[in-house]
């Protein structure tokens, strides 16, 4: 018998149907994948099922019973407990304070300290979680702080847990510790909601899954047994995407920038680089490695301490990103939320933030060419949005990337464009839209420069790879030479180095 | 309250709608109210708050803060009427006490932007200072205007209407244009919206911020002269409390304290409201003490009417 069941949900926001019309149900002790595009209607989903937004039409059915929730503190009370990408946790308690924060053991007020941390300590070990309780949670890597998420909802006894893109900056390691762990909960009958962009998590973990596309249930398998990941990419799509990557060789020029000795507060070691016209070059390496770290420096979003940097043969010297564009470097950074998007302000807005000097005569803005070229780049960009005024906060993050891109396309002079994590969190159907915008730039002769922690997507987009490692380039390789041995060799620290760049 | 109804009131111009259709009540209800000499009056009143809102609404629309520009305006009055009258030239009053608003805004700009100061301590920090200036430079005492055209600047008509009220429509005129056509006004804005994001976008945040804290000074300064010259003397207790009615109207109007948002015609609907508020009460002989709480649960009304409108455009 079904333990949990969407009954026709059907939500609306402003200008888009988020939902419309999506039945189905999960099996009690199963792990159910819930999977979709950008803008799919996922996030909308766990919403609804978390109490924060109340559904135009439709129920949700938990064990037999229709749940009619206020409030996300219902939803709470019913057993839901969702675990949202950005996760929730107080970083100066400690671990056993934020897993007992509301009802904390108390005697007249006054904490029980040595009861609560035994307490926590014991339902950590039989969950399996191997963290002690009495740290702090801002010294915890984001894998433990995912841990003690999912150790909160053990705690707080929930039936249905939903997980959102959980290991979406999870090192393999810690991913497989959460693996683990879920299947612990599996086989305590709980129902598990696991909502990921990867294929391969999903074929691993999930009983049975759900797959969305433009707010409709596209399809839903029971079983995954006789399910091939190609039929539920094109369910994701609604069409077949043959090469995710679509590399195609093209001419490359001279040599446009030229990076030497580059380091700052946080890269010790100067880093010396090149990167020609035309040229797609990227960066692998863990996180830590120091790759967003030198193309900040390269941008001049951090002071350099040392380095020079030339431009087509030129030296120049950008004290801040103001002055970089202004010679031809722009970054998309790797935290969009923080660095990227500038919240309650229109896509136009964010569009003509830069560019807009070009056309802006006195200081005084042109209204017309900033519609026109909000407009020529939401149509090209194939940005999904009910209007150029749309408050940028409302849309998926893949659009939300492409509106970043946008803004960049917009500016006239670009020689260089690195852009940082270009996919993270982006399905598939808009990552090949994004490598077909950086193949066209570099065939314009644009160099680009791509810094990823996916090894397939550098593998696949990239002419040439340089690795780095604690802080330092550790390998070059051309396209002739990728393979994944000689790369991961490269980004992995020698055993002398402690553990702890890779968590 | 029907659907339709409840959907103008929580929609984008809601408060508007609730200005004119408070404006249309109290001039049926009020005897007195809608005359020209009230109005005239009315207007005269909200001057001082209602230039100063029109920088106040930069600032808060970049995240920042301002409290000194009470005391801006004390001291630019001060400083025009003791230069005017030590050199004769009421020109030479004005410019200095342009100068000296534009001073303090800078100090503060630099010492916010450059330094890194939070601004509600900076500005803190100043409107002490500058309270202190003015204090001393009369020696705690009113001065006199010598040059009877001073008082012109406040007295003269143009078409009927006060000059400081012509000042300040224009000013309105002036701050809604920069806001919403110039650069200066979108990266005011941006910064406001994610200070980070846009400094890696290009935009010169330590510059705008600058900026934006000069031309307050500036404004303030506007603002102190037309009192001085409507008060008939320098007074270094003038305008004590001044930026927390701007701040108020400002909110009124739906500039947001979290930054990001601002728009000239709320800001100048919320200077309206607190003035109309005022006025009334004048007319209807409300004691003055009962004023303050009015004035205060009007605030808390419109910032609870505020949020109950950004809960209906969804918690996105």
């Amino acid at each position: 018998m079904s333990f949990l069941e969407f009954a026709h949900i059907s939500k609306s926001y402003p200008g888009v149907q988020a939902l419309s019309d999506v039945s189905f149900s999960v099996e009690k002790g199963a792990v159910h994948g819930l999977m979709g595009e950008n803008g799919a209607g996922k996030s909308t989903m766990i919403r609804v099922l978390s109490g924060d937004q109340h559904a135009d039409y439709g129920d949700i059915v938990i064990d037999g019973q229709v749940q009619k929730y206020a409030s996300t503190r219902d939803a709470f009370h019913a057993g839901v407990i969702v675990i949202h990408q950005e996760l929730q946790l107080v970083p100066e308690l400690t671990v056993a304070e934020n897993l007992c924060l509301g009802r904390f053991p108390a005697n007249a007020g006054v904490i029980q300290s040595r009861q609560m941390f035994a307490e926590v300590y014991e339902k950590l070990k039989s969950a399996g979680i191997d963290i002690d309780p009495r740290r702090k949670v801002k010294t915890l890597s984001i894998g433990e702080r995912q841990m003690v998420e999912i150790a909160k909802a053990i705690m707080l006894d929930a039936r249905v847990i939903a997980l959102d893109e959980p290991t979406s900056s999870l090192s393999s390691r810690e991913s497989e510790i959460l693996f683990a762990l879920i299947e612990r909960l599996r086989a305590e009958g709980k129902v598990i909601l696991y909502i990921s962009h990867r294929l391969d998590e999903v074929f691993r973990l999930c009983d049975s899954l759900t797959v969305l596309r433009d707010g409709k249930l596209a399809a839903h398998h029971p079983s995954l047994d006789n399910v091939t990941r190609e039929q539920v990419v094109a369910e994701m799509v609604g069409r077949e995407i043959s090469n995710v990557w679509g590399w195609r060789p093209r001419a490359i020029g001279g040599t446009r920038l030229k990076a030497n000795g580059i380091s700052g507060e946080k890269l010790g070691q100067p880093a010396s680089f090149e990167v020609r016209s035309g040229e797609i070059l990227g960066f692998f390496g863990l996180i830590g490695a120091g790759r967003s770290e030198l193309m900040r420096l390269i941008y001049a979003a951090d002071p350099r301490s040392s380095g020079a940097i030339t431009m087509d043969g030129k030296a120049i010297q950008p004290a801040d990103p103001h002055q970089a564009i202004r010679s031809g470097i722009v970054l998309c950074s790797e935290d969009r939320k923080h660095d990227g998007i500038i919240q309650g302000r229109s896509l136009e807005e964010n569009i003509n933030i830069s560019s807009r000097r070009h056309h802006a005569r006195f200081g005084i803005l042109n209204p017309r060419k900033e519609v026109e070229v909000a407009e020529t780049f939401i149509k090209k960009l194939k940005v999904r949005t009910p209007s150029r005024k749309q408050d940028i906060v409302n849309l998926s993050g893949g659009n939300q990337q492409k509106v970043i891109l946008g803004r960049w396309l917009s500016e006239q002079g670009v020689k260089v464009l690195i852009v940082d994590e270009p996919t993270r969190g982006i399905d598939v159907g808009a990552k090949s839209e994004i490598y077909e915008i950086l193949y066209q730039l570099a065939e314009d002769g644009m160099a680009i420069i791509v810094v990823s922690s996916e090894l397939p997507e550098v593998m696949g987009i990239c002419d040439r790879i340089l690795v780095m490692c604690g802080g330092r380039i550790s390998a070059h390789l051309d396209r002739d030479q990728f393979s994944e041995q000689a790369i991961l060799a490269a980004a992995l620290p020698d055993k002398k180095t402690p553990d702890a760049i890779a968590s | 309250m029907t659907n339709s109804f409840k959907k103008v009131l929580l929609g984008d111009q809601g408060l508007v709608v609730i200005f004119v259709l408070a404006f249309a009540l109290v001039s049926i209800f009020v005897p007195n109210f809608l005359t020209e000499r009230n109005m005239l009056g009315l207007l005269q009143s909200v001057v001082t708050v209602g230039i100063v809102a029109c920088t106040m609404m930069f600032c808060l629309a970049a995240r920042d803060f301002d409290l000194s520009v009470g005391s801006i305006v004390a001291f630019a009055g001060m400083v025009a009427v003791m230069a005017s009258n030590a050199t004769g030239s009421i020109i030479v009053g004005i410019l200095a006490a342009l100068l000296c608003g534009a001073a303090v805004g800078l100090v503060n700009g630099v010492v916010i932007a450059k330094f890194r100061i939070n601004a509600l301590i900076t500005t803190l920090a100043t409107m002490q200072i500058v309270r202190g200036l003015a204090l001393i430079s009369s020696d705690g005492r009113a001065v006199g205007i010598n040059d009877p055209n001073f008082y012109q600047l406040a007295l003269s008509k143009l078409f009927g209407v006060p000059t400081p009220i012509w000042v300040l429509l224009l000013l309105f005129v002036v701050f809604g244009f920069v806001l919403n056509r110039t650069v200066f006004g979108k990266n005011t804005l941006a910064i406001g919206g994610n200070p980070e994001a846009s400094r890696l976008a290009g935009v010169n945040v330590d510059r705008t911020r600058i900026w934006i804290f000069t031309l307050q000074g500036v404004v303030c300064a506007i603002a102190g002269i037309l009192l001085a010259s409507r008060i008939t003397s320098g007074q270094p207790n003038a305008a004590v409390g001044l930026e927390l009615s701007v701040i108020s109207a400002c909110v009124l109007g739906g500039v947001s304290l979290a930054g990001g948002r601002a728009a000239i015609a709320g800001v100048i609907v919320g200077v309206m409201i607190m003035g109309i508020a005022e006025n009334v009460m004048n007319l209807l002989n409300i004691p003055a003490f009962y004023q303050y709480i009015v004035r205060g649960v009007i605030l808390l009304l419109a910032v609870l009417l505020d949020n109950l409108r950004s809960s209906a455009l969804g918690r996105r």
